[in-house]
C-alpha cells in the first residue's frame, strides 16, 4: 500500500492535528515504514487462526446494574477552565 | 416514471437501566446538569469502563424477542469523532460482532402482515448534551446523558412507504416497552429514529443513492420527513440531476429536510476494537435464563386472542398495542369469562375514548378491570341495557358512589324491566293503542314492527329489556 502526502494530511485533519508540509513529508516516511512492516507480516499464513479482538485472551467482566456513584460535580468542576450554571463551558460549537 | 421509495430505519432505544453502560452513575432523567457524570463519563485520565450486566441482558431480551442470533463473543469498538459533548474523543459502540444479529419484525399494513428484516442491534453509549444558548460566545456542556446505554436497532431497507416506516417504528416502539427494555418516552429522547431514504424506478432492483435523515423524535415527523425527502429526490432525478449521499436534518417548523453534512466531509470514524474492553461472552445458560423470563410477546398474544376468543385481527391488534392494555383486557375477562367480545368493545370504545380525552395512559385508568367486569356483568345478566351502562360508566369514571355499580344503577333508576308479565302488560297496552300498525305488520309491513318496539321503549323511558320486548311482541303479533 502506498501512502501519499494528501492521505497523511487527511488523517491529520480527522485526528485534529495541525501538521506542516515538512512534518507531513516526515510522517509519510514513518507511516510508510509501518505499512512496509505490516506488509512483511502479511506473508505469514494466518488462514487457520481466528482473529483476536484483544491482546489478552480473557473475557469481559460485568458489573451489576446499580448506581454506585454520588454527585461530585463541584469537585470535578473545580479543575475545569470555565463553568457556568453547573455546565462545562467550551468554545462555541454549532453544527 | 413510477418511483419506488426505499426506506431503512435506525432506531436508538435508550435502555431502562438504573446505571450507565460503563459506569455506576445514575441514568435518571432530568437531574441538574453534570450531577450524574462521574470520572468515567468525564473521561478523566486513567479510568476504565466496566460493562453493565443489565444493559447486556436487555439486548439479549430484544434479540430473543425478534428471533435474532445472539453473538458470543461480541466485541466493542471505538467510533472516533470530535465533539465537546463526547469527552473521550470516541464513542464506545460495536462494529464487528454486535450483540444481536439478524431477526425480523412483523408489521400490519391494511390488514396484511409484512416482515421487516433486521440487520443488527448493537450496544453503545450516548453522548452528552451541548447547549448553544448564549454563554458569552461559549457552549455549555451537560454530561449527565454521556454513557447512557443505547441499543441501536438497524433494519434492512425493507420499507416502501412512509406509512410502512411508521408502522414499523410503532411496532418496534410497542415491543421495546412490552419487553421492558426501554420506556419509549419520545419527548425525553428515549426512542429516536434516523431514516435512510432512497428512490428508484419501480420495477428495478438497484438501490438509489440514499440520504440519512437524523433525529426524528415523533412518528408524525418520521412520516412527514420521509414524504418530503422522497419528493425532493424524485424532483432532482426527474430534472436529470443526481442525488448526493448526505446526512440531512428535518426541520419540523418548515416541514423540510436540509443538508447537515455531505459524504465528502463526513467523518471517517476509524472504528477499531476498544482495548479497554475485553470480548463479551454470553453463555447459552444466560440466554436460556433470559428466554424463560420473557413475557408472552405481542404477536403471540394477538394470535391467541384471535384463536382462543374469536376476536377480529383488528380487535386483537388494538388490545395488544401495549402490554398494559393487554393485561387490563385479560384481568377483565378473567372475571367475566365467555364475554371477551363485550370486554374488548368496552376497552376499545368507552375506556380508550375517555383515556384519550383526558390524555391518560391505561395504567392510570380510574376504573379497575374488576369494576369494569362488574359493570359488564350487569349488561350480560340483563339488569341494565348497553345504553344505561354508558351512563353508569360515566358516573363511575367521575368517582360517584365509590364507583359501586349496583348503587349507581339503583340511584339513577336504570334497572331494566325484565319481568315477562310486566312487559306483556305493556305490549298489550301498546298493541291496543296502535291497531293500525298491527294491521300493517300483519299485512307484511316489517317496518311497523320497529315502530311498535319504539312505542314500548318510549312508554318505559327506555327501561324495558329490548331483547325480551322483541320476543314477546313477535309472539303476540303472530299468536
Amino acid at each position: 500500500m502506498t501512502l501519499s502526502v494528501s492521505d497523511v494530511k487527511r488523517i491529520a485533519d480527522l485526528a485534529y492535528i495541525e501538521i506542516s508540509d515538512n512534518e507531513a513529508k516526515e510522517a509519510l516516511g514513518q507511516l510508510s515504514g509501518i505499512f512496509d512492516l505490516i506488509e512483511t507480516m502479511q506473508a505469514v499464513d494466518t488462514s487457520t487462526v481466528e482473529p483476536m479482538s484483544h491482546a489478552q485472551n480473557v473475557l469481559q467482566r460485568l458489573r451489576d446494574d446499580e448506581v454506585t456513584e454520588t454527585d461530585q460535580h463541584e469537585l470535578y468542576q473545580s479543575i475545569a477552565p470555565q463553568v457556568e450554571a453547573d455546565l462545562y463551558l467550551v468554545p462555541q460549537v454549532i453544527e | 416514471m413510477q418511483w419506488e421509495i426505499v426506506i431503512g430505519l435506525e432506531v436508538h432505544a435508550q435502555l431502562s437501566t438504573q446505571s450507565k453502560i460503563f459506569s455506576g452513575a445514575s441514568t435518571a432523567y432530568g437531574a441538574p446538569p453534570n450531577t450524574q457524570a462521574c470520572v468515567i463519563d468525564l473521561a478523566l485520565p486513567g479510568v476504565l469502563p466496566v460493562l453493565n450486566k443489565g444493559a447486556v441482558e436487555r439486548a439479549i431480551r430484544f434479540g430473543l424477542s425478534v428471533g435474532a442470533k445472539i453473538n458470543s463473543p461480541s466485541i466493542f469498538a471505538r467510533k472516533n469523532y470530535f465533539y465537546p459533548d463526547l469527552p473521550k474523543g470516541y464513542q464506545i459502540s460495536q462494529y464487528e460482532l454486535p450483540v444481536v444479529q439478524g431477526g425480523s419484525i412483523q408489521i400490519q399494513m391494511d390488514g396484511a402482515d409484512k416482515n421487516i428484516r433486521l440487520t443488527r442491534a448493537h450496544l453503545e453509549e450516548d453522548a452528552g448534551k451541548s447547549l448553544h444558548e448564549d454563554f458569552h460566545g461559549m457552549s455549555g456542556i451537560d454530561l449527565n446523558r454521556a454513557g447512557t446505554p443505547l441499543l441501536e436497532i438497524v433494519s434492512e431497507p425493507d420499507m416502501r412507504s412512509s406509512a410502512e416506516a411508521v408502522a414499523y417504528a410503532k411496532t418496534l416502539h410497542a415491543l421495546v416497552r412490552w419487553i421492558g427494555i426501554c420506556d419509549g418516552n419520545m419527548q425525553e429522547g428515549s426512542f429516536r429514529c434516523d431514516a435512510n431514504v432512497s428512490v428508484r424506478p419501480r420495477g428495478t432492483e438497484k438501490l438509489g443513492t440514499r440520504c440519512e435523515i437524523k433525529n426524528l423524535n415523533s412518528f408524525r415527523f418520521l412520516e412527514k420527513a420521509i414524504d418530503y425527502e422522497a419528493r425532493r429526490q424524485i424532483e432532482i432525478l426527474e430534472d436529470g440531476g443526481a442525488i448526493r449521499q448526505e446526512t440531512r436534518l428535518y426541520d419540523a417548523s418548515k416541514d423540510e429536510t436540509r443538508t447537515m453534512r455531505t459524504k465528502e466531509d463526513a467523518n471517517d470514524y476509524r472504528y477499531f476494537p476498544d482495548p479497554d474492553l475485553l470480548p463479551l461472552e454470553i453463555p447459552a445458560s444466560w440466554i436460556d435464563q433470559v428466554r424463560s423470563a420473557l413475557p408472552e410477546l405481542p404477536q403471540v398474544r394477538r394470535d391467541r386472542y384471535m384463536s382462543e376468543f374469536a376476536l377480529s385481527a383488528y380487535d386483537a391488534s388494538v388490545l395488544t398495542s401495549s402490554r398494559e392494555t393487554a393485561d387490563y383486557f385479560e384481568s377483565t375477562i378473567r372475571q367475566l369469562p365467555a364475554q371477551e367480545k363485550l370486554c374488548a368493545n368496552w376497552i376499545m370504545g368507552e375506556i380508550s375514548g375517555q383515556l384519550n380525552k383526558e390524555g391518560l395512559e391505561i395504567s392510570a385508568c380510574p376504573i379497575t378491570p374488576s369494576q369494569l367486569a362488574t359493570l359488564l356483568k350487569r349488561i350480560s345478566d340483563g339488569t341494565i341495557s348497553g345504553k344505561a351502562a354508558k351512563t353508569v360508566f360515566e358516573s363511575m369514571w367521575n368517582g360517584e358512589l365509590e364507583k359501586n355499580v349496583d348503587a349507581i344503577i339503583a340511584a339513577k333508576g336504570l334497572k331494566q324491566i325484565s319481568d315477562d308479565s310486566a312487559i306483556e302488560k305493556l305490549v298489550d297496552q301498546v298493541l291496543a293503542a296502535n291497531a293500525q300498525q298491527v294491521t300493517d305488520y300483519r299485512n307484511g309491513k316489517e317496518k311497523a314492527f320497529n315502530s311498535l318496539v319504539g312505542q314500548i321503549m318510549k312508554a318505559t323511558h327506555g327501561k324495558a329489556n329490548p331483547a325480551q320486548v322483541n320476543v314477546i311482541l313477535k309472539k303476540k303479533l303472530e299468536g
